[in-house]
Protein backbone atom coordinates (compact mmCIF):
# COMPACT_ATOMS: atom_id res chain seq x y z
CA UNK A 1 0.00 0.00 0.00
CA UNK A 2 0.95 3.36 -1.08
CA UNK A 3 1.89 5.49 2.31
CA UNK A 4 -0.25 9.24 1.70
CA UNK A 5 -1.39 11.56 3.98
CA UNK A 6 -4.85 11.04 2.98
CA UNK A 7 -7.54 11.55 5.57
CA UNK A 8 -4.51 11.83 8.46
CA UNK A 9 -4.34 15.41 9.23
CA UNK A 10 -7.62 17.45 10.25
CA UNK A 11 -7.45 21.22 10.24
CA UNK A 12 -9.00 22.14 13.85
CA UNK A 13 -8.17 25.26 14.47
CA UNK A 14 -7.33 28.71 12.17
CA UNK A 15 -7.04 32.35 12.93
CA UNK A 16 -6.72 35.37 10.50
CA UNK A 17 -5.22 38.06 12.55
CA UNK A 18 -8.10 41.47 12.10
CA UNK A 19 -5.38 43.45 11.62
CA UNK A 20 -4.29 44.95 8.85
CA UNK A 21 -1.67 47.77 10.31
CA UNK A 22 0.20 47.03 13.46
CA UNK A 23 2.61 49.68 14.73
CA UNK A 24 1.79 48.88 17.90
CA UNK A 25 2.69 45.93 17.76
CA UNK A 26 6.12 43.37 17.48
CA UNK A 27 6.32 40.45 14.75
CA UNK A 28 6.86 38.21 17.46
CA UNK A 29 3.73 39.22 19.35
CA UNK A 30 1.61 38.95 16.13
CA UNK A 31 2.79 35.11 15.66
CA UNK A 32 2.15 34.73 19.61
CA UNK A 33 -1.83 36.38 19.11
CA UNK A 34 -2.30 34.05 15.87
CA UNK A 35 -1.18 31.08 17.87
CA UNK A 36 -3.61 32.10 20.63
CA UNK A 37 -6.24 32.55 18.24
CA UNK A 38 -5.97 29.37 16.44
CA UNK A 39 -5.84 27.14 19.96
CA UNK A 40 -8.43 28.53 21.04
CA UNK A 41 -10.53 28.05 18.08
CA UNK A 42 -10.13 24.99 17.79
CA UNK A 43 -10.63 23.70 21.09
CA UNK A 44 -6.95 23.46 22.88
CA UNK A 45 -4.11 24.44 24.26
CA UNK A 46 -0.53 25.52 24.19
CA UNK A 47 0.43 22.72 26.48
CA UNK A 48 -0.97 20.14 23.66
CA UNK A 49 1.08 21.64 20.86
CA UNK A 50 3.77 19.36 20.21
CA UNK A 51 4.61 19.84 16.46
CA UNK A 52 5.81 23.61 15.32
CA UNK A 53 5.73 24.99 11.51
CA UNK A 54 7.23 28.26 10.68
CA UNK A 55 9.24 29.43 7.90
CA UNK A 56 11.35 33.01 6.88
CA UNK A 57 8.94 35.62 8.43
CA UNK A 58 9.52 34.25 12.02
CA UNK A 59 11.91 36.36 13.47
CA UNK A 60 15.41 34.41 14.59
CA UNK A 61 13.61 31.16 12.74
CA UNK A 62 11.80 28.21 14.87
CA UNK A 63 14.40 28.55 17.54
CA UNK A 64 13.76 31.62 18.76
CA UNK A 65 10.04 31.74 17.83
CA UNK A 66 9.56 28.42 19.48
CA UNK A 67 11.21 29.24 22.79
CA UNK A 68 9.37 32.54 22.87
CA UNK A 69 6.16 31.08 22.56
CA UNK A 70 6.94 28.51 25.28
CA UNK A 71 6.40 25.26 23.23
CA UNK A 72 7.73 22.07 23.95
CA UNK A 73 8.14 20.41 20.85
CA UNK A 74 9.02 17.24 19.36
CA UNK A 75 8.88 18.42 15.90
CA UNK A 76 10.15 21.19 14.62
CA UNK A 77 9.92 22.19 10.30
CA UNK A 78 11.33 25.89 8.79
CA UNK A 79 10.91 24.74 5.44
CA UNK A 80 11.00 28.29 3.37
CA UNK A 81 9.65 28.83 0.39
CA UNK A 82 8.11 31.89 0.17
CA UNK A 83 4.48 32.96 0.14
CA UNK A 84 3.18 28.99 0.14
CA UNK A 85 5.30 28.43 2.91
CA UNK A 86 2.38 27.64 4.59
CA UNK A 87 0.73 25.38 2.70
CA UNK A 88 4.34 23.61 2.03
CA UNK A 89 3.70 23.22 6.10
CA UNK A 90 0.18 21.89 6.40
CA UNK A 91 1.36 19.38 3.88
CA UNK A 92 4.30 18.96 6.37
CA UNK A 93 2.20 18.65 9.19
CA UNK A 94 0.23 15.66 7.98
CA UNK A 95 3.28 13.97 7.14
CA UNK A 96 4.70 14.05 10.68
CA UNK A 97 1.02 13.93 12.05
CA UNK A 98 0.66 10.33 9.87
CA UNK A 99 3.95 9.33 10.72
CA UNK A 100 3.66 10.06 14.45
CA UNK A 101 6.03 12.48 15.05
CA UNK A 102 3.67 14.88 16.73
CA UNK A 103 0.07 15.32 17.29
CA UNK A 104 -0.96 19.19 17.50
CA UNK A 105 1.29 21.24 14.93
CA UNK A 106 0.88 24.83 15.23
CA UNK A 107 1.50 26.39 11.60
CA UNK A 108 2.17 30.27 12.66
CA UNK A 109 3.10 33.48 9.89
CA UNK A 110 2.68 37.25 10.92
CA UNK A 111 4.85 40.46 9.81
CA UNK A 112 4.49 44.19 9.72
CA UNK A 113 5.71 45.49 5.97
CA UNK A 114 2.92 48.18 6.14
CA UNK A 115 4.66 49.19 9.07
CA UNK A 116 7.87 49.22 8.72
CA UNK A 117 10.57 47.53 5.50
CA UNK A 118 10.58 44.06 4.61
CA UNK A 119 13.28 41.65 5.93
CA UNK A 120 16.07 41.49 3.57
CA UNK A 121 15.84 38.83 0.98
CA UNK A 122 18.40 36.17 1.00
CA UNK A 123 20.68 35.54 -1.93
CA UNK A 124 21.71 32.17 -3.29
CA UNK A 125 24.55 31.30 -6.25
CA UNK A 126 22.68 33.75 -8.48
CA UNK A 127 23.39 36.84 -6.61
CA UNK A 128 26.01 38.68 -9.19
CA UNK A 129 23.95 37.64 -12.04
CA UNK A 130 21.00 38.87 -10.91
CA UNK A 131 20.71 41.22 -8.07
CA UNK A 132 21.91 44.61 -9.92
CA UNK A 133 18.83 43.63 -12.31
CA UNK A 134 16.44 44.70 -9.96
CA UNK A 135 14.09 41.65 -10.02
CA UNK A 136 10.94 42.96 -8.16
CA UNK A 137 7.93 41.03 -7.38
CA UNK A 138 6.06 43.69 -9.77
CA UNK A 139 8.28 43.68 -12.67
CA UNK A 140 8.82 39.14 -12.05
CA UNK A 141 5.15 38.80 -12.63
CA UNK A 142 5.34 41.50 -15.29
CA UNK A 143 7.63 39.29 -17.42
CA UNK A 144 4.66 36.69 -17.00
CA UNK A 145 2.32 38.15 -17.58
CA UNK A 146 3.82 40.11 -20.61
CA UNK A 147 5.11 36.82 -22.07
CA UNK A 148 1.13 35.24 -21.30
CA UNK A 149 -0.32 37.94 -23.19
CA UNK A 150 2.26 37.69 -26.03
CA UNK A 151 1.42 33.85 -26.66
CA UNK A 152 -2.06 33.45 -25.80
CA UNK A 153 -3.40 36.65 -26.72
CA UNK A 154 -4.10 37.22 -22.91
CA UNK A 155 -5.68 41.01 -22.40
CA UNK A 156 -5.42 43.65 -19.44
CA UNK A 157 -9.57 43.22 -19.38
CA UNK A 158 -9.29 39.74 -18.76
CA UNK A 159 -6.37 39.64 -16.02
CA UNK A 160 -8.86 42.87 -14.30
CA UNK A 161 -11.42 40.28 -14.45
CA UNK A 162 -9.75 38.70 -11.36
CA UNK A 163 -9.76 42.06 -9.08
CA UNK A 164 -13.06 42.81 -10.33
CA UNK A 165 -13.70 38.96 -8.29
CA UNK A 166 -11.81 39.99 -5.61
CA UNK A 167 -13.22 42.86 -4.94
CA UNK A 168 -17.31 41.50 -4.92
CA UNK A 169 -15.83 39.21 -2.27
CA UNK A 170 -13.96 41.73 -0.01
CA UNK A 171 -17.55 44.13 -0.03
CA UNK A 172 -18.73 41.46 2.82
CA UNK A 173 -15.22 41.09 4.64
CA UNK A 174 -15.26 43.96 7.16
CA UNK A 175 -11.55 42.92 8.15
CA UNK A 176 -10.78 43.55 4.36
CA UNK A 177 -8.22 46.74 3.24
CA UNK A 178 -10.48 47.45 -0.25
CA UNK A 179 -14.00 46.43 -0.05
CA UNK A 180 -15.23 48.94 -2.74
CA UNK A 181 -16.46 46.71 -5.34
CA UNK A 182 -14.23 47.83 -8.70
CA UNK A 183 -14.87 47.25 -12.52
CA UNK A 184 -12.64 46.34 -15.21
CA UNK A 185 -12.27 49.91 -16.24
CA UNK A 186 -10.90 51.03 -12.67
CA UNK A 187 -8.09 48.51 -12.87
CA UNK A 188 -7.26 49.67 -16.71
CA UNK A 189 -7.64 53.27 -15.48
CA UNK A 190 -5.16 52.58 -12.52
CA UNK A 191 -1.76 53.72 -12.91
CA UNK A 192 0.75 51.15 -14.86
CA UNK A 193 3.26 49.76 -12.32
CA UNK A 194 4.93 47.52 -14.33
CA UNK A 195 3.95 46.73 -17.95
CA UNK A 196 1.33 44.73 -18.19
CA UNK A 197 0.43 45.11 -14.39
CA UNK A 198 -1.65 48.12 -12.95
CA UNK A 199 -1.89 49.29 -9.63
CA UNK A 200 -5.05 47.08 -9.36
CA UNK A 201 -3.22 43.97 -10.92
CA UNK A 202 -1.07 44.06 -7.44
CA UNK A 203 -2.27 42.45 -3.99
CA UNK A 204 -2.04 44.86 -0.56
CA UNK A 205 0.58 45.54 1.28
CA UNK A 206 -0.44 44.77 5.05
CA UNK A 207 0.54 43.92 8.30
CA UNK A 208 -1.06 40.92 10.17
CA UNK A 209 -0.75 37.07 10.17
CA UNK A 210 -2.84 33.96 10.83
CA UNK A 211 -2.16 30.44 12.45
CA UNK A 212 -3.39 26.95 11.87
CA UNK A 213 -3.37 24.00 14.30
CA UNK A 214 -3.40 20.44 12.27
CA UNK A 215 -3.90 17.11 14.18
CA UNK A 216 -4.89 13.54 14.25
CA UNK A 217 -8.20 11.94 13.30
CA UNK A 218 -9.25 11.06 17.01
CA UNK A 219 -8.20 14.44 18.52
CA UNK A 220 -9.99 16.33 15.61
CA UNK A 221 -13.15 14.14 16.30
CA UNK A 222 -12.61 14.99 20.01
CA UNK A 223 -13.22 18.81 19.67
CA UNK A 224 -16.55 20.46 19.14
CA UNK A 225 -15.50 21.78 15.38
CA UNK A 226 -16.88 20.91 12.04
CA UNK A 227 -14.58 18.33 10.62
CA UNK A 228 -12.15 19.34 7.48
CA UNK A 229 -9.48 17.33 6.96
CA UNK A 230 -6.44 16.58 4.11
CA UNK A 231 -7.09 14.55 1.50
CA UNK A 232 -4.09 15.62 -0.73
CA UNK A 233 -1.03 17.70 -1.10
CA UNK A 234 1.81 18.37 -3.45
CA UNK A 235 4.91 20.77 -3.69
CA UNK A 236 7.63 21.30 -6.04
CA UNK A 237 9.59 24.56 -7.14
CA UNK A 238 10.54 26.14 -10.73
CA UNK A 239 13.71 28.42 -11.79
CA UNK A 240 15.50 29.47 -14.91
CA UNK A 241 16.88 26.41 -14.01
CA UNK A 242 20.34 27.79 -15.76
CA UNK A 243 18.53 29.39 -18.58
CA UNK A 244 17.82 26.60 -19.99
CA UNK A 245 14.34 26.16 -21.61
CA UNK A 246 13.02 29.19 -20.48
CA UNK A 247 8.83 29.50 -20.58
CA UNK A 248 7.69 31.95 -18.26
CA UNK A 249 4.33 30.85 -19.05
CA UNK A 250 3.60 27.96 -16.77
CA UNK A 251 4.68 27.72 -12.94
CA UNK A 252 5.47 24.90 -10.27
CA UNK A 253 1.60 24.07 -9.98
CA UNK A 254 2.18 21.45 -13.44
CA UNK A 255 4.63 20.19 -10.84
CA UNK A 256 2.54 20.35 -7.56
CA UNK A 257 -1.22 20.10 -8.81
CA UNK A 258 -1.25 16.72 -10.07
CA UNK A 259 -0.10 14.66 -6.92
CA UNK A 260 -2.70 16.51 -4.91
CA UNK A 261 -5.63 15.59 -7.07
CA UNK A 262 -4.17 12.19 -7.00
CA UNK A 263 -4.09 11.28 -3.74
CA UNK A 264 -7.05 12.84 -2.75
CA UNK A 265 -8.26 10.57 -5.88
CA UNK A 266 -10.23 14.14 -7.32
CA UNK A 267 -9.79 16.20 -10.27
CA UNK A 268 -10.22 20.12 -10.76
CA UNK A 269 -13.84 19.41 -12.05
CA UNK A 270 -14.97 17.68 -8.30
CA UNK A 271 -13.51 21.34 -6.52
CA UNK A 272 -16.45 22.86 -5.10
CA UNK A 273 -14.05 26.13 -3.87
CA UNK A 274 -10.81 27.18 -4.87
CA UNK A 275 -8.62 29.72 -3.22
CA UNK A 276 -5.49 30.56 -4.85
CA UNK A 277 -2.84 32.93 -4.51
CA UNK A 278 -3.74 36.10 -5.70
CA UNK A 279 -0.10 38.34 -5.37
CA UNK A 280 -1.11 39.18 -9.09
CA UNK A 281 -4.00 38.68 -11.51
CA UNK A 282 -1.84 37.16 -13.28
CA UNK A 283 -0.56 34.88 -10.89
CA UNK A 284 -4.33 33.32 -10.71
CA UNK A 285 -4.87 32.71 -14.15
CA UNK A 286 -1.40 30.99 -14.93
CA UNK A 287 -2.09 28.67 -11.72
CA UNK A 288 -5.62 27.59 -12.79
CA UNK A 289 -4.40 26.74 -15.82
CA UNK A 290 -1.59 24.60 -14.39
CA UNK A 291 -3.89 23.03 -12.05
CA UNK A 292 -5.91 22.03 -14.86
CA UNK A 293 -8.90 24.10 -14.34
CA UNK A 294 -8.64 25.25 -18.22
CA UNK A 295 -6.16 24.48 -20.63
CA UNK A 296 -3.26 26.08 -21.14
CA UNK A 297 -3.81 29.40 -22.82
CA UNK A 298 -7.68 29.84 -21.97
CA UNK A 299 -7.06 31.37 -18.11
CA UNK A 300 -8.18 34.60 -19.50
CA UNK A 301 -11.23 33.81 -20.96
CA UNK A 302 -11.80 31.34 -17.74
CA UNK A 303 -11.71 34.15 -15.08
CA UNK A 304 -13.58 36.87 -17.45
CA UNK A 305 -17.07 37.87 -17.16
CA UNK A 306 -16.74 37.22 -13.42
CA UNK A 307 -16.54 33.54 -13.41
CA UNK A 308 -14.68 33.00 -10.24
CA UNK A 309 -17.52 35.83 -7.97
CA UNK A 310 -19.63 33.31 -5.82
CA UNK A 311 -23.34 32.89 -6.81
CA UNK A 312 -22.05 34.21 -10.27
CA UNK A 313 -19.26 31.91 -11.60
CA UNK A 314 -18.57 28.47 -11.98
CA UNK A 315 -15.38 28.66 -9.79
CA UNK A 316 -15.89 30.49 -6.39
CA UNK A 317 -12.68 31.83 -5.57
CA UNK A 318 -10.65 33.56 -2.44
CA UNK A 319 -14.46 34.39 -0.91
CA UNK A 320 -12.58 36.63 1.63
CA UNK A 321 -11.53 39.11 -1.13
CA UNK A 322 -7.99 37.33 -1.34
CA UNK A 323 -4.76 39.27 -1.29
CA UNK A 324 -5.90 41.91 -4.09
CA UNK A 325 -8.44 43.37 -1.50
CA UNK A 326 -8.65 41.57 1.92
CA UNK A 327 -5.08 40.68 3.52
CA UNK A 328 -1.58 39.67 2.38
CA UNK A 329 0.32 39.73 5.77
CA UNK A 330 3.65 40.13 5.30
CA UNK A 331 3.62 39.45 1.54
CA UNK A 332 2.54 36.14 2.34
CA UNK A 333 -0.67 34.60 0.91
CA UNK A 334 -0.38 31.23 2.01
CA UNK A 335 -2.06 30.96 5.36
CA UNK A 336 -5.17 33.01 4.49
CA UNK A 337 -5.75 30.98 1.12
CA UNK A 338 -6.29 27.72 3.75
CA UNK A 339 -8.02 30.05 6.25
CA UNK A 340 -10.69 31.02 4.05
CA UNK A 341 -11.09 27.71 2.03
CA UNK A 342 -11.49 26.53 5.81
CA UNK A 343 -14.18 28.55 6.29
CA UNK A 344 -15.96 27.45 3.63
CA UNK A 345 -15.66 23.62 4.30
CA UNK A 346 -17.55 24.63 7.75
CA UNK A 347 -19.84 26.70 6.06
CA UNK A 348 -18.43 29.54 8.01
CA UNK A 349 -17.88 31.95 5.31
CA UNK A 350 -19.76 35.06 5.48
CA UNK A 351 -23.09 34.21 3.68
CA UNK A 352 -23.24 36.19 1.07
CA UNK A 353 -20.34 34.27 -0.20
CA UNK A 354 -20.99 30.74 1.47
CA UNK A 355 -21.39 28.22 -1.10
CA UNK A 356 -23.68 25.36 -0.52
CA UNK A 357 -22.62 22.53 0.49
CA UNK A 358 -18.88 22.89 0.01
CA UNK A 359 -17.71 19.92 1.32
CA UNK A 360 -14.57 19.56 -1.63
CA UNK A 361 -11.92 22.97 -1.80
CA UNK A 362 -8.57 23.31 -3.40
CA UNK A 363 -6.05 25.50 -1.70
CA UNK A 364 -3.35 26.64 -3.95
CA UNK A 365 -0.09 29.62 -3.65
CA UNK A 366 2.98 30.05 -5.21
CA UNK A 367 6.29 31.71 -3.47
CA UNK A 368 9.08 33.73 -4.63
CA UNK A 369 8.96 35.72 -7.54
CA UNK A 370 6.86 33.72 -10.26
CA UNK A 371 9.19 35.15 -13.11
CA UNK A 372 12.18 34.18 -11.44
CA UNK A 373 12.50 31.15 -9.01
CA UNK A 374 9.44 30.25 -6.93
CA UNK A 375 7.51 27.22 -5.23
CA UNK A 376 4.09 26.47 -5.43
CA UNK A 377 2.36 23.87 -3.54
CA UNK A 378 -0.88 22.49 -4.04
CA UNK A 379 -3.55 20.82 -1.03
CA UNK A 380 -7.02 19.15 -1.76
CA UNK A 381 -9.33 19.42 1.81
CA UNK A 382 -12.65 17.70 2.46
CA UNK A 383 -15.58 17.90 5.04
CA UNK A 384 -16.06 14.90 6.87
CA UNK B 1 30.27 65.66 -14.55
CA UNK B 2 31.91 62.04 -13.89
CA UNK B 3 28.75 59.19 -13.94
CA UNK B 4 29.52 57.68 -10.61
CA UNK B 5 29.19 54.17 -11.79
CA UNK B 6 25.53 52.69 -11.07
CA UNK B 7 25.43 49.48 -10.50
CA UNK B 8 26.81 47.26 -7.58
CA UNK B 9 30.30 45.58 -8.07
CA UNK B 10 29.91 41.63 -8.22
CA UNK B 11 31.47 39.98 -5.35
CA UNK B 12 32.99 37.33 -7.11
CA UNK B 13 33.91 33.64 -6.20
CA UNK B 14 36.43 31.36 -6.88
CA UNK B 15 33.55 29.38 -9.32
CA UNK B 16 32.76 32.27 -11.20
CA UNK B 17 36.14 34.47 -10.95
CA UNK B 18 36.93 33.57 -14.70
CA UNK B 19 33.52 34.86 -15.69
CA UNK B 20 34.41 38.22 -14.35
CA UNK B 21 37.75 38.09 -15.40
CA UNK B 22 37.17 38.05 -19.20
CA UNK B 23 33.89 40.64 -18.24
CA UNK B 24 36.86 43.02 -18.04
CA UNK B 25 38.16 42.47 -21.27
CA UNK B 26 34.85 42.58 -22.83
CA UNK B 27 34.09 38.93 -23.12
CA UNK B 28 31.20 37.82 -22.58
CA UNK B 29 31.09 34.28 -21.20
CA UNK B 30 28.73 31.02 -20.77
CA UNK B 31 29.47 27.83 -19.67
CA UNK B 32 29.22 24.01 -22.29
CA UNK B 33 29.19 20.74 -20.33
CA UNK B 34 31.62 18.52 -23.08
CA UNK B 35 29.74 15.55 -21.42
CA UNK B 36 26.20 16.51 -22.17
CA UNK B 37 26.96 18.95 -25.09
CA UNK B 38 24.26 21.61 -23.25
CA UNK B 39 25.24 25.01 -22.67
CA UNK B 40 24.20 27.30 -19.45
CA UNK B 41 23.82 30.18 -18.02
CA UNK B 42 24.62 31.35 -15.26
CA UNK B 43 27.98 29.39 -14.55
CA UNK B 44 28.67 26.68 -12.65
CA UNK B 45 31.07 24.36 -12.35
CA UNK B 46 29.22 21.15 -11.84
CA UNK B 47 26.76 21.42 -15.05
CA UNK B 48 22.88 21.85 -14.04
CA UNK B 49 21.65 19.06 -16.80
CA UNK B 50 23.56 16.02 -16.19
CA UNK B 51 25.41 16.67 -13.03
CA UNK B 52 29.01 16.38 -15.20
CA UNK B 53 32.29 18.23 -13.75
CA UNK B 54 33.33 18.58 -17.51
CA UNK B 55 31.94 22.70 -17.76
CA UNK B 56 34.32 24.61 -19.76
CA UNK B 57 34.21 28.47 -20.07
CA UNK B 58 33.35 29.36 -23.95
CA UNK B 59 32.67 32.90 -25.55
CA UNK B 60 29.23 33.99 -26.09
CA UNK B 61 28.72 36.20 -29.48
CA UNK B 62 26.76 38.07 -26.81
CA UNK B 63 23.36 38.33 -29.23
CA UNK B 64 20.19 37.23 -28.79
CA UNK B 65 16.16 37.96 -28.87
CA UNK B 66 13.89 39.19 -26.12
CA UNK B 67 11.95 36.71 -24.37
CA UNK B 68 10.22 39.13 -22.42
CA UNK B 69 10.20 42.26 -20.05
CA UNK B 70 8.68 44.32 -17.98
CA UNK B 71 9.20 48.08 -17.89
CA UNK B 72 9.17 49.75 -14.38
CA UNK B 73 7.97 52.69 -14.39
CA UNK B 74 9.14 54.10 -10.90
CA UNK B 75 12.13 53.16 -8.98
CA UNK B 76 14.88 55.25 -6.63
CA UNK B 77 16.50 55.05 -9.79
CA UNK B 78 13.93 55.90 -12.25
CA UNK B 79 12.39 53.81 -14.56
CA UNK B 80 14.46 50.53 -15.91
CA UNK B 81 13.13 47.64 -18.16
CA UNK B 82 13.92 43.67 -17.05
CA UNK B 83 14.05 41.08 -19.20
CA UNK B 84 14.95 37.79 -20.16
CA UNK B 85 17.45 37.31 -23.29
CA UNK B 86 17.91 34.45 -25.48
CA UNK B 87 21.20 34.26 -26.36
CA UNK B 88 21.90 32.97 -29.99
CA UNK B 89 23.78 29.98 -28.27
CA UNK B 90 20.62 28.79 -25.84
CA UNK B 91 20.38 29.76 -22.45
CA UNK B 92 18.28 32.68 -21.57
CA UNK B 93 19.10 35.19 -18.57
CA UNK B 94 17.99 38.03 -16.79
CA UNK B 95 18.94 41.37 -17.56
CA UNK B 96 18.18 44.83 -18.12
CA UNK B 97 17.81 46.93 -21.20
CA UNK B 98 19.86 49.99 -21.45
CA UNK B 99 20.48 52.64 -24.06
CA UNK B 100 17.68 52.80 -26.00
CA UNK B 101 14.13 53.88 -25.77
CA UNK B 102 12.37 51.71 -23.01
CA UNK B 103 8.72 52.65 -24.65
CA UNK B 104 9.83 50.57 -27.90
CA UNK B 105 11.20 47.42 -26.60
CA UNK B 106 9.46 44.25 -28.27
CA UNK B 107 9.58 40.61 -27.33
CA UNK B 108 11.66 38.97 -30.36
CA UNK B 109 13.68 42.02 -30.42
CA UNK B 110 17.61 41.36 -31.31
CA UNK B 111 19.79 42.86 -28.55
CA UNK B 112 23.38 42.51 -27.88
CA UNK B 113 25.66 42.47 -24.61
CA UNK B 114 26.89 46.11 -23.61
CA UNK B 115 28.99 46.32 -20.82
CA UNK B 116 28.46 48.79 -17.47
CA UNK B 117 31.23 49.68 -15.24
CA UNK B 118 30.97 49.56 -11.65
CA UNK B 119 33.75 49.92 -8.71
CA UNK B 120 34.37 46.76 -9.66
CA UNK B 121 34.15 43.74 -12.70
CA UNK B 122 31.62 45.68 -15.39
CA UNK B 123 27.99 43.87 -15.47
CA UNK B 124 26.56 42.60 -18.51
CA UNK B 125 23.86 44.34 -19.63
CA UNK B 126 21.71 44.08 -23.00
CA UNK B 127 20.60 47.06 -25.65
CA UNK B 128 19.04 46.75 -29.08
CA UNK B 129 20.64 45.77 -31.93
Amino acid sequence: MTLSIKGKAYIAGIYEHPTRHAPDKSTAQLHAECARGALEDAGLTKADVDGYFCAGDAPGGVMPMADYLGLKLRHLDSTETGGCSYIVALGHAAEAIAAGKCSVALITLAGKPRTGPMPPRAFGPEVDFETAYGATTHNAYGMCAMRHMHEFGTTSEQLAWVKVAASHHAQYNPHAMLRDVVTVEDVLNSPMISDPLHRLDCCVVSDGGGALVVTTPEIAKSLKRPLVRMTGHGESLKGPNGGRKLDLTYSAGVWSGPPAFAEAGVTPKDIKYASIYDSFTITVVVQLEDLGFCAKGEGGKFVADGNLISGVGKLPWNTDGGGLCNNHPINRGGITKIIEAVRQLRGEAHPKVQVPNCDLALVHGTGGLLGVRHAASTAVLERV
Amino acid sequence: MTDKPKYPAPVGNPETAHFWDAAKQGKFLIKRCTACGEPHYFPRSICPVCFSDQTVWEESKGEGVIYSYSLMRKSATGPYAIGYVTLDEGPSLLTNFVDCDLATLKIGQRVKVVFKPTDGAPLPFFTPV
